[in-house]
This record gives structure tokens, C-alpha cells and sequence, in this order.
């Protein structure tokens, strides 16, 4: 259905603690002005990731899952009440922190975006190669602390690479700003396109 | 514990099917399972189990049969079969590789009892004498 409505969706998911809502939180400041936004937040309990969003002016629903280790269509199905889809670009769907489960529930997303950040070693991509190996973007975070955490980036990068030949990979940091530029600009002309495919019919 | 979630929807399409054709209810689900996923087998028999009570797949048998991963350079055709991890750079030229098979989740077919074999076979059970009975306990499914 959201490919009707010429909206981009992002499944966004990675391990708990990996930066995905700093990381969302410095994405919507890069974006402001540029694309109509809203993010729906999975967690299993609280909603202070929903209320970080709403500080930026940015509509946010939380998902509070109780015990449930990943979020499902039906799930997000229910908050979509929530939110106007028509009047929006872009919808980002914070999952639930984990590696495993996520990687199993297709939410109707066009972009499956996992976070990596070093502190978890360069290792993480081998051992949960599915998760992984459906990402279409892998966005390695915190990347100041990797001489910190005795990480090669090389290593980390090639590592994603064999479990996932194809993947668009940007380095960056939130905490230095670094890197950032690069994936709001090509997440931005991803939004482009999605809306240009809708506008000649494809 | 995502497998309770898997199960359900599972017996959601299942029940959905077996409605179409007016099953009282259903007798086996078989199920094609992947061992490139995030799912595990005794995982989900066991989420099974719990699921589906109350459902026409009461009485159900799951059936599962497991697909091994195999993975095909584009480049030189080579097809593998990861024994340990999965690496998608192939050995011998380096290129990207494919996955063929691994990934599967799918529910290959079910079988169902409609409510005229039922019927059917409770009609046979009356004119059999008391004797019989009891060996002719397995119901035809269809």
C-alpha cells in the first residue's frame, strides 16, 4: 500500500544501543525543510524514543510491545491509523533493538537500514548474517570510537561485504557530525525517487 | 520466541485457505523452512502446538521440511553449500554470490476435511458393526 502514496518506508533496525535513535534524531535535523517526515517507535516498554522525535517537531507513534521481541505488519497496520500517510515522504519505522528476530517480518518497508556501531566489533555481521544479508543500506555508527574499541574499520566493512556483496554502505559518526552529509544526501534522493516512480506511473 | 508470531500467521493463511473451500477443518500443514532464516524448527513446532488450539488446525499435523542453504556465484556458476557461516564472496573469482535456496518460509499446501467427507465418514461408522469400529478409526482426508 505505501507504494501507492509515493512514500518511502525505512525498517530501521540493529542491535540495542547501536545509535538508531541518535542517529534518526540527527537525520531529521539534516532533513528538515527538505521532506515531510513522521517515525513510528518499537520498543518494549516506554515511549521516550517517541517522545525525542516529538521534541523535533516530528510526528511520532510508539509501539510498546510488552515482551515481544520485534515489531510485525500488524503492528505497524494499527499505528498507521495514527498518522496521514497521503501527507508524508518518508516514514521511518524504529524497530525493536535486536538482530535476530527483526530480520523474519517483512513491515512493507521499501528500505531495510541496519546500524552497526563499532563498539559491537567487526565480527557482528558474520555472526548474524541474516539480518545482515537483507539490509539494503548498513550504516556503520560511532565510528570515532573505533580506535577506542580496538576495531578495523576495513575488517567491519568487509566482514558486511561477504554476508552481503551489495549493500550501500556509509561510515559515520553522530556524536563528530562525520560521514552524516553523505547518507541524508543520498536518503534524500532516495525520497526523490520513490515519488518520481509514482509520478510516471511505475 | 518470534516463532509464536510465525505460527499464528501461519494458521491465519492456513484457516483462510481452508475456509475458501469450506473445510470443517484441517488435517496437515507442510510447511518449506529455510535454514537461512531466523526461525527454529523445534521453536516453531512447539509455538504450533499452542497456537493453534481453538482453530480449524486443532487436530492439524505440521509437516516441516527444511531447505538447505545453496549459494551460486554469478560470474563462474560455481553452487555451493555453506557447511560452516555463510560467505556470499565466492573462492575461486571473487565475485558476488547468490543465494538459491535457504531462505524459504512458505506453506507448500495444506490438507483439508470438507464437511460432506465428514459427514461420509461418520455415515460409514454407523453401518459398520460394533467389531469394526475401531479399526476403521483413521478419517479419509482430502
Amino acid at each position: 500500500m505505501f507504494e501507492d502514496h509515493g512514500l518511502l518506508v525505512i525498517n530501521l533496525m540493529s542491535a540495542p544501543g547501536a545509535g538508531k535513535t541518535t542517529l534518526l534524531e540527527a537525520t531529521i535535523k539534516s532533513l528538515r525543510g527538505r521532506c515531510r517526515l513522521a517515525v513510528i517507535e518499537g520498543d518494549l516498554q516506554t515511549d521516550l524514543d517517541a517522545q525525542r522525535i516529538q521534541a523535533l517537531g516530528v510526528r511520532s507513534h510508539q509501539i510498546t510491545t510488552g515482551t515481544v521481541c520485534h515489531l510485525d505488519a500488524r503492528m505497524v497496520a494499527r499505528a498507521l491509523t495514527v498518522f496521514p500517510v497521503d501527507e508524508l515522504d518518508l516514514l521511518v519505522i524504529e524497530n525493536v533493538g535486536n538482530l535476530i528476530c527483526p530480520a523474519s517480518f517483512d513491515l512493507g518497508e521499501g528500505l531495510r537500514v541496519v546500524v552497526c556501531s563499532v563498539a559491537e566489533g567487526a565480527e557482528k555481521p558474520r555472526k548474524y548474517p541474516v539480518m545482515f544479508h537483507k539490509a539494503a543500506v548498513v550504516l556503520i555508527n560511532k565510528i570515532d570510537l573505533a580506535a577506542a574499541s580496538d576495531v578495523d574499520l576495513v575488517e567491519l566493512e568487509a566482514n558486511i561485504r561477504s554476508v552481503n556483496p551489495t549493500a550501500t554502505i556509509f561510515k559515520l559518526s553522530c556524536k563528530s557530525g562525520v560521514g552524516l552529509d553523505e547518507w541524508t544526501e543520498w536518503l534524500q534522493h532516495a525520497v526523490a525517487a520513490r515519488q518520481a516512480s509514482v509520478l510516471v506511473g511505475a | 520466541m518470534h516463532e509464536i508470531s510465525i505460527a499464528e500467521s501461519i494458521l491465519e493463511i492456513a484457516e483462510e485457505q481452508a475456509r475458501a473451500q469450506n473445510a470443517r477443518s484441517i488435517q496437515l500443514i507442510k510447511l518449506r523452512l529455510g535454514e537461512f532464516t531466523t526461525i527454529v524448527r523445534e521453536a516453531l513446532e512447539f509455538a504450533f502446538e499452542i497456537a493453534r488450539q481453538g482453530t480449524l488446525a486443532e487436530d492439524a499435523v505440521l509437516e516441516i521440511e527444511t531447505v538447505s542453504i545453496l549459494v551460486r556465484c554469478a560470474v563462474c556458476d560455481r553452487a555451493t553449500q555453506p557447511v560452516v557461516g555463510i560467505c556470499l564472496i565466492c573462492t575461486v573469482c571473487g565475485f558476488p554470490m547468490e543465494i538459491l535456496t535457504g531462505e524459504e518460509l512458505q506453506i507448500e499446501y495444506i490438507e483439508v476435511e470438507t464437511e460432506e467427507e465428514w459427514i461420509k465418514w461418520k455415515l460409514s461408522q454407523k453401518e459398520l458393526p460394533q467389531g469394526q469400529q475401531s479399526e476403521s478409526r483413521s478419517r479419509p482426508t482430502s
